[in-house]
């Protein structure tokens, strides 16, 4: 097997280190000191025709593989993860589109979204359902050519800055999870406001706010894929949405190793460096192997679904194994740094709090575990 | 509208200092340093693209220098230009800033036609600043040097000249040359699809077969100015750091101003 | 065509060739050095070679110069004040001249400016060239390259020095082009060569990094523009009370394609940077735009002028010709203060040569501590109000 990047996209992820360490980096610091939405930060990588990448020529993308997606969003999330989440989130939009949508709405919402010109959400998460995704109480009706939603969704990323939204909502409370279908709402619609902007541990930049639905009507063209179909789409996106997450804990994983690495190179204590006492080896090098694991974990996910075969097992081996390791690795970072590791002079400890939502979202690491196993075993 | 650009690829002297020294054996480790653009180059480059986005022109653009120089060129492509030339010949090596610009003169003149001519103000390895305003004169149009600000009307131009304390406003009529300064604009990043695309078009080298110039107009021998010697400058040596706490370095700089008869123009 | 090889006999892949290389030119491959393409000939790894293992051969020309004679120097006025720099010129030029055992003469274009120069004959000037026409009210291009050329095919001078002013810049090359000499750009020191007797143009290159010596061997007149503040000025002294001779150009010929329609004043009252006996700069460090309020009052309260790094005229903080270093302008104050500003060599070599420079920086580690007389390793948001205080109680007590 050839683990070599090809010519393009070495091409691709020369220009995108670039961007990445002359603008979004020293940027990062600031942007969560702010808490502000990183909005230059966007329209850099929507300039650079980033946010097409896998969405097809036809409709304005570059027609690229989920391979060079997640290379890409690897070098974006090292130099800043809450650009990278960002940026990863579209995806969650993008995908259940080209892949459930139909060729009105995909001429409809691919293009902006390839441009960058509009950004996407995926909208799941309620009160009452996280882990239990099937117990979504947000109703959808039939209504006079189209439906009516009803409900609030809470925590979603790049909510309100996002104009094209896949709601997933019940249309039939009886059936449970069998009930559920999906929708695309765009920002604007009367009935569609936003409520709570949640306040986090970290990330504090990246927006994620409680959606509210109050006798919003849309049109029958906005029914994503079939009726009832809902969950299984809510599914399949975030098998592909883990796998953006994976790669966003490997971003952070990265950038804590190399502030470890390169401090433990200059720190003299005892009359050396610290990097020459095994001890710190030792942390340094269990890092570096956690982060290699969880590398190629993600990219063979990525290259499954490529290929078209089922990703779902990796997808979810790399998540899980890349947002703990990710953990693991960034409060490390901080021991290695010592006391100023613990200052907020020095990223690690934002490292460490931007680390830990990665055990959370798109499914927490006990969902993970599930996940595998059912997979596993069936085998 | 046709415009040409002239660019230079140059070492990345901002990156120059970047020696350390390896604690092992006290040798210097110079690491490698990157070839870029000329930065001031890259703000005509940007300057071009937009008056092709307002008006409607087509770019081309062009460098004089060894093979490699065609990287430079072909980020020009991926952010936007059209065309893209590379002047290389082993006869052209060791020209100074006369033969420099009367080879690229040459070049420009065997491209059909030309409205404007962009450069950078100087290239930041050689800081001559004589390059442009020498194609100028060899093609005899005018010049106008120091441009932060550039507005492009029916054949003419008028431009903002940062001059020591002030600007300066010109105008002159088309064809003309044009360096600019960082104040213009801020260059954008080539696009993916700009880089594909410029991977895969061709860039004509043009070498003395086909320019057929006078060799001793071109390279050591046609360059009037020789260097005959580089070395390091030597700096001046370190102070005194001042210690204490707040009030006591300042009252220490006073005392020093004070020593000085630095404090006679105190208001 | 010039010609550089390495002697493989002699090489011993030492290595010492591969640092001196201002271009990165020469590696070791196989235990030998090897220089890729793009040598320019400049000899530095000649010269630094223990074992004499690099040949480069140029060829020597036979050519007659010795109808050159004068030292001459471009005596820039705007608005009929002279530039400073024309005074480093002539302090330069007479130096040169003495050494040459030749005559220094002056250049001035303009309009109305006949009685200023008898300004110039207080100075050991021998003689002084005037072109008085309302075409060189205002200085354009192609009208001063005009008078000047005609001025130079006719006298033959031998040296031609001007400020590296934005006008010298701008004229200076379009001047040497149509002469077909060459022209060094930003001198900072000239020597006479004992040998040839021709001018050693000494200059800095690769942003600082280095010096090169420049010679135009086969050519005359030997063109070179001064950095301003650098060389030392002339004071009036003895003079020689010059011979004023005016010429007159042919300059209806040219074409008045270029207009100076207006002036754009960005800031009132901007002290000429380059003339200030203090200088307090600014740089990133200050953070953000507003806090150039820190430099401004500590500039006022010293009486002197604000300068600004590179980093940030580029962030649009403060107007560019503030900038001092490298692609900006070159300072020799009395004082130079630099706040948050961490010294890198582009931005040095507009400042280095200033009497006393005190620079406050929080990082111990800024190369900016290398050059300073006085280092205060300080966070500038903490440091300038409690001396900008202090300068005001001790401003107060003089009051008294």
């Amino acid at each position: 097997m050839n683990f070599d990047l090809s010519e393009e996209q070495k091409t691709i992820l020369e220009l995108v280190e670039e961007v990445s360490e002359k603008e979004i980096a020293p940027a990062a610091d600031q942007v969560a000191e702010k808490g502000e939405f990183p909005q230059k930060n966007v329209e850099k990588l929507a300039s650079l025709d980033l946010f097409g990448i896998t969405i097809p020529q036809e409709y304005g993308g570059l027609g690229m593989n989920y391979l060079t997606w997640t290379l890409v969003a690897e070098r974006i999330s090292r130099a800043c993860a809450t650009t990278g989440l960002i940026f990863g989130a579209n995806l969650l939009c993008t995908f259940p589109l080209l892949n459930f949508g139909s060729e009105a709405q995909k001429k409809k919402y691919l293009p902006p979204l390839a441009r960058g010109e509009a950004l996407g959400a995926f909208a799941l998460t309620e009160p009452e359902a996280g882990s239990d995704a099937g117990n979504v109480q947000t109703t959808a009706r039939k209504e006079k050519g189209g439906y009516v939603l009803d409900g609030n969704k809470i925590f979603i990323t790049n909510g309100e800055v996002a104009d094209i939204y896949i709601i997933i909502a019940n249309l039939d409370k009886k059936r449970g999870a069998r009930g559920l279908a999906a929708f695309i709402v765009e920002k604007g619609t009367e009935g569609f406001s936003f409520g709570q902007h949640f306040k986090k541990m970290g990330l504090e930049a990246l927006p994620n706010v409680e959606l509210i639905f109050n006798n919003c009507w849309i049109p029958e063209e906005n029914l994503l894929g079939k009726e009832k179909r809902g969950f299984r789409i809510a599914m399949q996106t975030f098998a592909a949405g883990r796998i953006g997450v994976g790669i966003g804990a490997l971003g952070i994983a990265e950038a804590a190793f190399q502030k470890a690495r390169d401090y433990a190179k200059e720190r003299i204590q005892f009359g050396r460096p610290i990097s020459s006492f095994q001890a710190v080896q030792h942390i340094l090098a269990e890092m570096a192997t956690r982060i290699e694991a969880a590398r190629y974990l993600l990219y063979k996910a990525a290259w499954l679904l490529d290929q078209g075969q089922n990703f779902e097992k990796y997808a979810s081996m790399g998540k899980l194994y890349a947002s703990e390791a990710a953990m693991w690795v960034t409060t490390k970072a901080v021991q290695v740094l010592g006391g100023y590791g613990y200052m907020k002079d020095y990223p690690v400890e934002r490292y460490m709090r931007e680390a830990k939502l990665f055990e959370i979202i798109e499914g927490t690491s006990e969902i993970q575990r599930n996940i595998i196993a059912n997979i596993i075993l069936r085998e | 509208m046709h415009i040409v650009v002239c660019i230079k690829q140059v070492p990345d002297t901002e990156e120059l200092p970047k020696v350390k020294i390896d604690p092992k054996d006290n040798t210097i480790v110079r690491e490698e340093v990157k070839n870029i653009i000329n930065p001031f180059d890259e703000n005509a480059i940007e300057e071009a693209l937009r008056i092709k986005e307002k008006k409607s022109a087509s770019v081309t653009a062009i460098s004089m220098g060894p093979p490699q120089a065609e990287e430079a060129l072909r980020r020009a492509l991926a952010m936007g230009v059209d065309e893209a030339i590379l002047i290389s010949d082993p006869v052209f090596a060791g020209s100074d800033t006369w033969a420099t610009s009367y080879v690229l003169s040459r070049a420009i003149k065997k491209l059909e036609h030309f409205d404007l001519i962009l450069a950078g103000k100087q290239a930041i390895d050689g800081d001559t600043a004589q390059v442009g305003p020498g194609i100028a004169e060899w093609l005899g149009i005018p010049q106008l040097t120091y441009v932060r600000k550039l507005e492009v009307k029916d054949g003419s131009i008028v431009a903002e000249r940062a001059l020591e304390d002030y600007f300066e406003v010109i105008e002159t009529r088309l064809p003309a040359l044009v360096t600019v300064t960082k104040e213009i604009n801020e260059p954008r990043y080539p696009s993916l699809r700009g880089l594909l695309l410029a991977k895969k078009k061709e860039i004509p080298i043009w070498n003395n077969d086909y320019l057929k110039l006078p060799v001793d107009k071109v390279g050591l021998d046609g360059s009037p100015t020789r260097v005959i010697k580089v070395f390091i400058p030597e700096l001046p040596s370190k102070g005194e750091i001042i210690e204490g706490d707040l009030n006591q370095k300042a009252e220490r700089v006073i005392e020093e101003l004070k020593k000085r008869n630095l404090l006679r123009w105190l208001r | 065509m010039a010609k550089i090889k390495i002697i493989l006999d002699k090489c011993t892949g030492c290595g010492k060739c591969v640092s001196s290389c201002p271009f990165s030119l020469i590696s070791i491959e196989e235990d030998k050095a090897k220089i890729a393409v793009g040598c320019t000939f400049c000899g530095a790894c000649v010269e630094v070679c223990p074992f004499e293992a690099i040949e480069l051969e140029k060829k020597v020309r036979q050519v007659d110069l010795s109808e050159y004679k004068g030292v001459w120097i471009f005596a820039e006025q705007r608005e009929g004040n002279f530039m400073p720099v024309t005074f480093e010129l002539l302090g330069v030029g007479r130096k040169l001249a003495d050494e040459l055992g030749d005559e220094l003469s002056a250049v001035v274009l303009g309009f109305n400016i006949k009685d200023k120069v008898e300004f110039l004959q207080k100075y050991p000037v021998n003689k002084i060239y005037v072109v008085d026409d309302p075409l060189l009210k205002t200085y354009r291009t192609n009208f001063y390259a005009r008078a000047l050329f005609d001025l130079v095919t006719n006298y033959k001078p031998q040296i031609l020095l001007m400020g590296a002013t934005t006008l010298g810049r701008d004229l200076a090359p379009r001047v040497a082009t149509r002469l077909g000499t060459g022209l060094t750009a930003d001198c900072t020191a000239f020597e006479i060569d004992g040998e040839t007797k021709n001018l050693v143009q000494i200059r800095p290159a690769f942003g600082g990094n280095v010096m090169a010596s420049i010679v135009t061997p086969y050519h005359r007149p030997q063109m070179a523009t001064v950095r301003p503040k650098v060389m030392p000025r002339i004071s009036p002294g003895t003079s020689s009370k010059g011979e004023i001779i005016e010429f007159v150009p042919d300059l209806a010929g040219e074409d008045e394609l270029v207009k100076v329609i207006g002036q754009i004043r960005e800031e009132s009252d901007v002290q000429d940077l380059q003339e200030a006996e203090i200088i307090v700069s600014g740089g990133r460090g200050l953070g953000k735009a507003e806090n150039f309020k820190l430099i401004r009052r500590l500039a006022e309260l010293l009486g002197g002028a604000v300068g600004a790094s590179r980093a940030v005229v580029d962030a649009g903080w403060i107007p560019s010709y503030h900038q001092v270093g490298q692609t900006g302008k070159t300072v020799q104050p009395k004082l130079y203060i630099a706040c948050g500003i961490s010294g890198a060599i582009q931005h040095q070599v507009g400042m280095r040569n200033s009497e006393t420079i005190i620079a406050i920086n929080k990082d111990p580690e800024a190369p900016i501590f290398n050059i300073a007389t006085y280092g205060i390793v300080e966070d500038l948001h903490k440091f300038l109000p409690v001396l900008i205080k202090k300068l005001e109680d001790v401003s107060a007590k003089k009051e008294e």
